[in-house]
């Protein structure tokens, strides 16, 4: 643990001084879970590019506002987050705000769909019209609500790590994590529970 | 309509449940409770059937070569691309 963190305190002073080798490899260990962030916010792969640079052009630009106190991955994310939450903002302006979220955070949505789809073959779930279903489903969540269940389920951050890049509560990343994850399985039900009844 | 309440009371905090954050009390409440209500049950089991879908599907997504190659160069890191 000790030899992590002085690790990272020589990287990040090698990174400070514009050491483009440190830099490089940042770019290698980050590149996946940026890229991936971008895909899961935009579903769409050249939008996820133009998050992944533009990351690590800020990245690169602002590295000596970076004062250590988060984690890398953690300063990362925030900036990803941010391009993401632009760019969705640029290409629907009159979508909600992710800072009004508070109309999803007030009821959980009552279930409605009750079949049971988990016990299907393994390999029905994804085939390709499943797999557009979960991109569907996941794109239909309001961005306060996608962002959380990226970060959490899907980048696996923790609750207080998700909170600190988004800069909300760990309460609210609790709350809008629920209510994600409750209309993700309410909307891929209507697909799943189908299949299921059809046999 | 009792044991709808229940349902209600409970929906909040399945997704804890599923996450294993929960007191064990209401651990315990939440597992009494599926024993006898088929709809809990099957919501908690379709919901981490969910979750545990997106993130195979995750798994599976790399940075394509393309796009590596554009955003080395992009950063001016061409000299670092094949190391």
């Amino acid at each position: 643990m000790i030899n992590d963190k002085a690790q990272q305190s020589e990287a990040l002073e090698a990174l400070r001084e514009g050491d483009r080798a440190e830099f490089a490899q940042l770019v290698e260990q980050y590149s996946p879970m940026i890229y991936r962030l971008g895909l899961k916010m935009l579903n769409n792969p050249q939008d996820a590019e133009d998050i992944l640079q533009e990351t690590f052009i800020k990245a690169y630009k602002h590295i000596d506002k970076f004062d250590g106190r988060s984690s890398v991955s953690t300063w990362l994310y925030r900036i990803a987050t941010n391009e993401a939450l632009m760019s969705l903002r640029k290409k629907r302006p009159d979508t909600v705000s992710f800072d009004v979220p508070s109309i999803y955070e007030s009821e959980p949505q009552e279930p409605l769909q009750i079949v049971d789809w988990c016990c299907m073959p393994e390999e029905e779930y994804l085939t390709a019209e499943g797999r557009m279903r979960l991109d569907q489903a996941a794109e239909r969540l309001p961005e306060s609500l996608r962002i959380v269940f990226v970060l959490r389920d899907i980048e696996s951050l923790s609750t207080r790590e998700t909170a600190e890049v988004l800069d909300i509560s760990e309460m609210a990343v609790k709350t809008r994590l629920s209510r994600a994850r409750l209309r993700l399985r309410e909307d891929l039900s209507t697909y799943y529970g189908k299949l299921v009844e059809k046999g | 309509m009792h044991k709808h309440e229940d349902c209600r009371h409970l929906l909040d905090s399945l997704s804890g449940y599923h996450d294993g954050e929960l007191p064990q009390e209401l651990c315990d409440e939440i597992e009494l409770h599926m024993k006898d209500c088929d709809n809990c049950r099957i919501v908690i089991d379709t919901l981490g059937k969910t979750i545990s879908l997106y993130q195979t599907t995750s798994e599976e997504v790399t940075v394509p070569d393309d796009v590596r190659q554009r955003l080395f160069h992009r950063l001016d890191l061409d000299e670092f691309f094949n190391l």
